[in-house]
């Protein structure tokens, strides 16, 4: 059962592994692409924390107004000509008037497809694959090498290949969105299957816990966490090459827009989808961080920000 | 008189064949998968040559005659050194700007909603933005790579300066350093496993953004090359860039983990002992 234990770490002999029976989610890094923006940890009484909402809320919308302005003054000012830098206020009119058209929802309807088939074929195989060989040392073994060579392989590089083999169609954005979110999601499926306690392994074959059993009980609350910020992460980057494919190869949805504007010298539009894409982008941060502290609400590393 | 002898320590010193035989099997463990799809590839595509996958055997001989020459001066070289000049900027301006930030809280709260919303555009957009900007040059490549390898930096360092300790905070305040030293030993340090993370992840998106950035409109640099390979059915070359594309990443991870192996000694030290 030496091999059991996670990275190769000897087992402890202290009493402390008992206390330290419980599900931890590690933070030394790889779930970390993003800084998460929590609120600061303090130990306050509720009024001040109020107070420090507010004073937060309207620090970020001086911010958000500030940045407006400056962009407003800088072709205002000719630091930029205006036909390379629309004005702040023309960009946000082409945005309204953009979202009042029907073709406008139609491609980010593509766009979010794509996301979404890609996502859920990487989410799906990195689960299966990696909770099977995150459980086999053997295997875990044999495909360390070949894993550590194909995960630095930028995603971009499949492009010609995904265009040559499915042409300009969805199928091939979706070779560069599954092998790129495939490897986020996998990695931390091995980390947190890796991560089980082996007390709690050992206890729970003692008592004759199943396969199944084992997997419902013991696997996944504690590989969750890593799944969960695994999935954070493959949907940041599954919209990242998802928009790439478009604007790469020339898949229908809001990238290839934003290459149809520029080719029309359409400025403002291209600035406009910008900041489609930024809002899009913002939608699926937050959303997935909603639904990891749903999922965790039960979890340590989210009870102890609530209790502070 | 009976004693408690003491316990016969266990020999762990490796002997001659036990090294060895250890060394093999992690070899094996290595090279065992590696060598065996390769070999699976050759076989499968011997028995029913499929169009676009090459043996091994025609991409190796195609890597080699494509990328050893002229071609490796003039393509990859440029795009190494942009790759590389960008990455240094990403990383300096991100760990500069990053500490202000996290280190003045008025500041933070004021730019954070703006943060959030630039880190969320989708890096690969800011190509036609800057395209217009700044003209197809070399300058628009790498702000290009810049302006979106610097956002995980740029927020790991905020978010690593956020949250020193502040107990030890308080200690340097109380040994009365100066605001240099303070930086210097305590919150630069602190913050150094979180900004390690967001240099991993700037270098795998400023290659990507390496690699797009030469996508368009251009005439020269890997990511040409291998889009110029497949406009042509060059199909084995068109491999070859792929293969040296993933050779470039993986040559990054390595720099990459020795760097942090370095910098982060006492770290890495620091979690074996409590885990021990």
């Amino acid at each position: 059962m030496r091999d059991a234990s996670p990275r190769g770490i000897p087992h402890s002999r202290s009493p402390a592994l008992v206390l330290r029976y419980r599900p931890r989610h590690r933070t030394d890094g790889t779930e970390l692409l993003m800084a998460t923006a929590e609120a600061p940890m303090v130990l306050a009484s509720r009024a001040p924390r109020t107070r420090r909402t507010t004073r937060k809320a309207l620090l970020g919308a001086t911010g958000i107004l500030g940045f407006l302005v400056t962009w407003q003054l800088i072709p205002t000012l000719g630091i930029v000509d205006p036909r390379f830098l629309p004005y702040a206020t023309d960009t946000l009119a082409r945005l309204v008037a953009e979202a009042l058209d029907l073709e406008f929802w139609r491609n980010i309807g593509r766009t979010m497809t794509a996301w979404t088939i890609g996502l859920a074929i990487a989410s799906l195989a990195a689960l299966v694959l990696g909770t099977i060989i995150g459980l086999i040392p053997f295997l875990r073994r044999a495909t360390h090498s070949t894993v550590e060579f194909l995960r630095p392989i930028p995603s971009v590089a499949l492009i010609p290949l995904a265009i040559l083999l499915f042409g300009f169609q969805l199928p091939a954005a979706l070779v560069i969105i599954v092998y790129a979110t495939f490897w986020q999601v996998f990695v931390q499926v091995l980390y947190g299957v890796a991560d089980i306690d082996t007390v709690a392994r050992d206890t729970a074959r003692s008592y004759g816990l199943t396969g199944r059993a084992q997997v419902f009980s013991l696997v996944l609350p504690t590989a969750l966490p890593y799944v969960m910020t695994g999935l954070r992460l493959g949907a940041a980057v599954a919209l990242i090459l998802a928009i790439t494919a478009e604007l790469t190869i020339g898949v229908p949805g809001i990238g290839r827009e934003i290459v149809f504007a520029q080719g029309a010298s359409d400025f403002t539009l291209v600035y406009a989808l910008v900041i489609v894409t930024g809002l899009i982008g913002l939608v699926v941060n937050m959303g997935f961080r909603l639904i990891e502290r749903r999922a965790l609400s039960w979890h340590q590393s989210v009870r102890g920000e609530e209790t502070s | 008189m009976t004693t408690m002898a003491p316990p016969v320590p266990i020999s762990r010193r490796r002997t001659g064949i036990g090294a060895w035989l250890r060394t093999g099997r992690g070899a094996a463990y290595a090279l065992g998968l590696p060598i065996l799809l390769i070999i699976f590839w050759a076989v499968g595509s011997s028995i029913s040559p499929a169009q676009f996958f090459p043996s091994p055997l025609v991409i190796a001989e195609a890597f080699v005659d494509t990328w050893i020459g002229p071609a490796f001066v003039d393509d990859v070289l440029p795009s190494l050194g942009r790759l590389a000049v960008a990455i240094i900027l990403s990383v300096v301006i991100g760990i500069a700007a990053g500490t202000v930030i996290g280190l003045v809280r008025w500041l933070r709260e004021l730019l954070e909603p703006m943060l959030e919303f630039f880190r969320a555009i989708p890096p690969p957009v800011l190509i036609p933005v800057v395209t217009l900007l700044l003209g197809i040059t070399d300058t628009m490549k790498l702000t290009v790579i810049v302006a979106g390898a610097i956002w995980p930096v740029l927020l790991n360092t905020i978010e690593g300066v956020r949250s020193t300790d502040s107990i030890m905070t308080e200690t340097s305040r109380s040994f009365a350093l100066t605001r240099a030293q303070r930086l210097r030993y305590l919150v630069l340090p602190a913050a150094s496993p979180r900004i390690m993370t967001g240099v991993r992840q700037a270098m795998s998106i400023a290659l990507i953004m390496m690699v797009i950035s030469e996508m368009f409109n251009t005439s020269s640099g890997l990511g040409y090359r291998i889009v110029y390979f497949q406009r042509n059915y060059l199909i084995a070359e068109m491999w070859s860039g792929i293969v040296l594309l993933g050779l470039i990443g993986v040559l990054l991870a390595v720099i990459f983990t020795l760097v942090e192996r370095r910098v982060l000694r006492w770290y890495h030290g620091i979690k074996e002992v409590e885990r021990g």
